[in-house]
């Protein structure tokens, strides 16, 4: 076991994927020459070559469609996106090429392509560098969209995703790149899509959380232990396909829930998550189910406001006590 | 912001309330879910929780007063809150019971078939069927909706627990899974302390003129009572069937069942309430209620079994009683008569018998009549079983006799029809062998 962090973590999921697999190669702006913009990609060049590492133009739309391009050819292109909020420039190359060709070729092309970089809130950058998309993403059939919170996750994941023949937009939190844990040694070691975890087990209530949220939700769940309220903290971790199971199973036994996230209220994973569960599991609630999302508002730029736009501890323990009918 | 409190539904028959004690003061902080109050329903004295947190500011109904549901018997608000806008609807709230109550009279006057479901709550449930469905069929409660969490509503029907008998503590009075758990586990508010009985004293008769008297307030399962009496006796056109049963075979069958296993503890109660299922059975005519526009025959005969307990009688119900063995129906008879004196019967218990029996033979009573507890058709009245000298071919002997009046509503059951049925019941009584035949 090594402890990494979770930028070195996902650095080490890429050398190991460059290496296993000729066909795997990375693009993307400021990749190659200068390591990456937060340094995710430190090395790569010198070890692979600037044939598999490449440094592109800043044309998202473009260098997206020469992804899909070589992935149709196939090869297994892993793309960079500065930041999420960059990918909303690509848009069409992601859902209305890679998304869907497999289905419009009648199958004959698989896109096994990796959409990759920092999403969600980053450190007073504003509204349009500040934001949650993978809602986004998440709506159309025929793409995965994975977000890991720990640095064990980030590694399994990522390797996963390059192995996957699906496109996979993989979300990564700038925040978090820092955050430490242990990482099994193992140049095997995967975690496959599509599979939640259970992060903290309880039993009175389960909060849902994703990516910058699972910290946050533990964070709340050790209060709330002092409290007497034992919290199950569950991180789908992929979001599409989303293992409902595991969060079913979880409020079966808590019969309560609050889902944390830091994207809009509105139209999102949470919105989902609830649907889902009342589809399943409605018999199983003592309460309804409460979100804990980001501000309805474009991320603020002053420091307070951003403060507040972004769910904390104590947001997370107010809901939890709110549906456990302490308050 | 001022929460009033109002007199709960705590019981499916329920139509008013009475304060036995109030556990909080005017002044008293108040959270969420505390117990405020104790009330004596029609069937039992049950605990009323705060829906609201803040101080209960005024206490509109007294201790031994009593208040039909809905009406406003308090407020919660914050300390220094004017509360007079919440206060001034008191006096409209106090008046309108009469009127309330006229109405639910006049509705249960004429219940058709197409009546409101309001009114079927007048007429507690009578197949299992309709027990079974009856905390879903709660969530419309006479006093509004019910609000009950899904996980709530799912373990009450589970339990067979009647949500319109709960106080939820979530907010606006959600029933929660803690108040079902609550309810498992005791299933009605603790019993009212009991008195002992007194030693009748013996004083020197020194009266002249009217006696003094005392007034006491009528204890609800007392009202109840006479409520539901004067519906049976006024407008039920009784008549009375009456006769002698020879009951040494059935006394010989019991000791031999008792002999066979000490345990069972077979009465000959038990063995009366198997034939008269059995006789039920065969005379569907008198296992029926008179619905006015439509008379109902029930598949099976779940006979109520009069208890008298410390402040009035209940009338617990076997269910099934032609189906069950005589063993179950003994065992049943025990435990239900055990929870009927302590008070811990579930409203599904007591409501919707077919047939009812009531048995004062161990007061030495030797015939009575038994008013009819409506809807049913008939009640069997039992006397007590006596050693009497009896004409048998001829000669004088020795039997043990017991008479029974059969009390028949008129609109179902003719004289004929009650005759038969008695008929056939004293013969299985008689010759308990047919039970097996």
């Amino acid at each position: 076991m090594q402890t990494l962090t979770i930028r070195e973590a996902l650095n080490q999921a890429l050398r190991e994927e460059l290496a296993r697999d000729e066909t795997v190669f990375l693009m993307g702006e400021e990749v190659a020459e200068y390591d990456g913009a937060y340094k995710v990609t430190k090395g790569l060049l010198d070890e692979f070559g600037s044939k598999r590492v490449i440094d592109t133009p800043i044309t998202e739309l473009g260098f997206a469609g020469l992804g899909v391009g070589a992935a149709m050819a196939g090869l297994r292109p892993i793309v960079e996106f500065m930041t999420f909020n960059f990918s909303i420039l690509a848009t069409d190359q992601i859902i209305n090429s890679a998304a869907k060709m497999l289905y419009m070729s009648g199958g004959q092309f698989k896109i096994p392509i990796v959409f990759r970089g920092p999403g969600g809130s980053a450190f007073q950058v504003s509204s349009q560098h500040s934001q949650a998309l993978e809602s986004w993403y998440a709506y159309f059939p025929g793409i995965k969209v994975v977000m890991p919170s720990t640095p064990a996750d980030a590694k399994g994941l990522l390797k996963s995703a390059i192995r996957d023949d699906d496109p996979v937009v993989f979300i990564e939190q700038e925040r978090m790149y820092g955050n430490k844990g242990d990482v099994p040694d193992d140049p095997d070691f995967t975690i496959p899509l599509g599979v939640a975890d259970v992060k903290r087990a309880g039993t009175d209530v389960t909060i849902v959380a994703r990516s910058l949220m699972v910290p946050v939700a533990l964070k709340a769940a050790e209060t709330l232990a002092q409290q007497g309220v034992s919290c199950e903290v569950v991180d789908p971790r992929t979001i599409r396909p989303l293992d409902i199971n595991t969060i079913i199973d979880s409020v079966k036994k808590t019969n309560r829930v609050v889902i944390a996230e830091e994207s809009h209220p509105h139209f999102g994973v949470s919105g989902e998550i609830s649907a889902q569960i009342v589809e399943q599991a409605f018999d199983y609630l003592d309460a309804p189910i409460k979100r804990v999302s980001g501000a309805d508002v474009p991320m603020p730029y002053a420091k307070n406001l951003e403060n507040l736009a972004i769910p904390d501890v104590n947001r997370i323990v107010a809901a939890v006590r709110e549906v456990a009918y302490l308050d | 912001m001022a929460t009033k409190v109002i007199m709960p539904k705590l019981s499916p028959t329920m139509e008013e309330g009475q304060i036995s004690r109030w556990l909080k003061k005017e002044g008293d902080k108040v959270s969420m879910g505390e117990p405020l109050a104790e009330i004596d329903t029609d069937k039992a004295t049950m605990e009323m929780q705060a829906l609201a947190n803040g101080v209960l500011r005024k206490i509109l109904i007294g201790e031994g007063q009593s208040a039909p549901l809905g009406q406003l018997i308090a407020v919660i608000g914050e300390p220094n809150e004017d509360i007079s806008a919440v206060l001034s609807e008191a006096p409209a709230a106090a008046a309108a019971p009469p009127k309330e109550q006229e109405q639910a009279k006049q509705e249960q006057a004429q219940p058709a078939p197409q009546a409101k479901a309001a009114v079927a709550s007048a007429a507690p449930a009578r197949s299992r069927v309709d027990n079974g469905r009856q905390p879903q069929a709660a969530a419309a409660a006479d006093s509004g909706r019910l609000i009950v969490s899904p996980l709530a509503a799912r373990m009450a029907a589970e339990a067979g627990i009647d949500l319109r008998s709960l106080q939820g503590s979530g907010p606006g009075g959600r029933i929660i899974k803690k108040d079902i758990e609550a309810a498992i586990s005791q299933p009605q508010a603790a019993p009212a302390p009991q008195g002992y009985p007194r030693v009748i004293e013996t004083t020197r008769f020194q009266q002249a003129g009217a006696t003094a008297y005392r007034d006491e307030a009528a204890s609800q399962i007392r009202q109840t009572i006479a409520k539901r009496l004067v519906t049976s006796l006024g407008p039920v056109p009784h008549f009375f069937l009456t006769c002698d049963i020879e009951m040494d075979r059935a006394a010989e069958m019991r000791r031999g069942i008792n002999a066979l296993d000490p345990d069972l503890k077979i009465s000959i109660n038990d063995i009366i309430i198997k034939v008269a299922a059995a006789a039920l059975l065969q005379h569907p005519q008198v296992n029926a209620s008179f619905q006015e526009k439509f008379v109902r025959y029930y598949e099976h005969a779940d006979i109520g079994v009069a208890v008298a307990i410390e402040d009035g009688l209940i009338t617990p119900v076997v269910r099934a009683a032609d189906q069950k063995p005589l063993s179950q129906i003994a065992a049943d008879v025990r435990e239900l008569a055990e929870r009927a004196r302590s008070k811990k019967l579930k409203p599904e218990e007591y409501t919707g018998a077919t047939f009812s029996i009531s048995n004062l033979g161990m007061f030495g009573i030797d015939e009575f009549t038994a008013v009819i507890n409506p809807p049913e058709g008939a009640i069997l009245a039992i006397g007590a079983m006596t050693a009497k000298p009896v004409v048998r071919d001829n000669e004088i002997v020795i039997r043990q006799m017991m008479r029974v009046t059969m009390s028949c509503d008129h609109r179902i059951v003719d004289g004929a029809t009650g005759a038969k049925f008695l008929q056939t019941f004293k013969k299985i009584l008689e010759n308990p062998l047919y039970l097996v035949v």
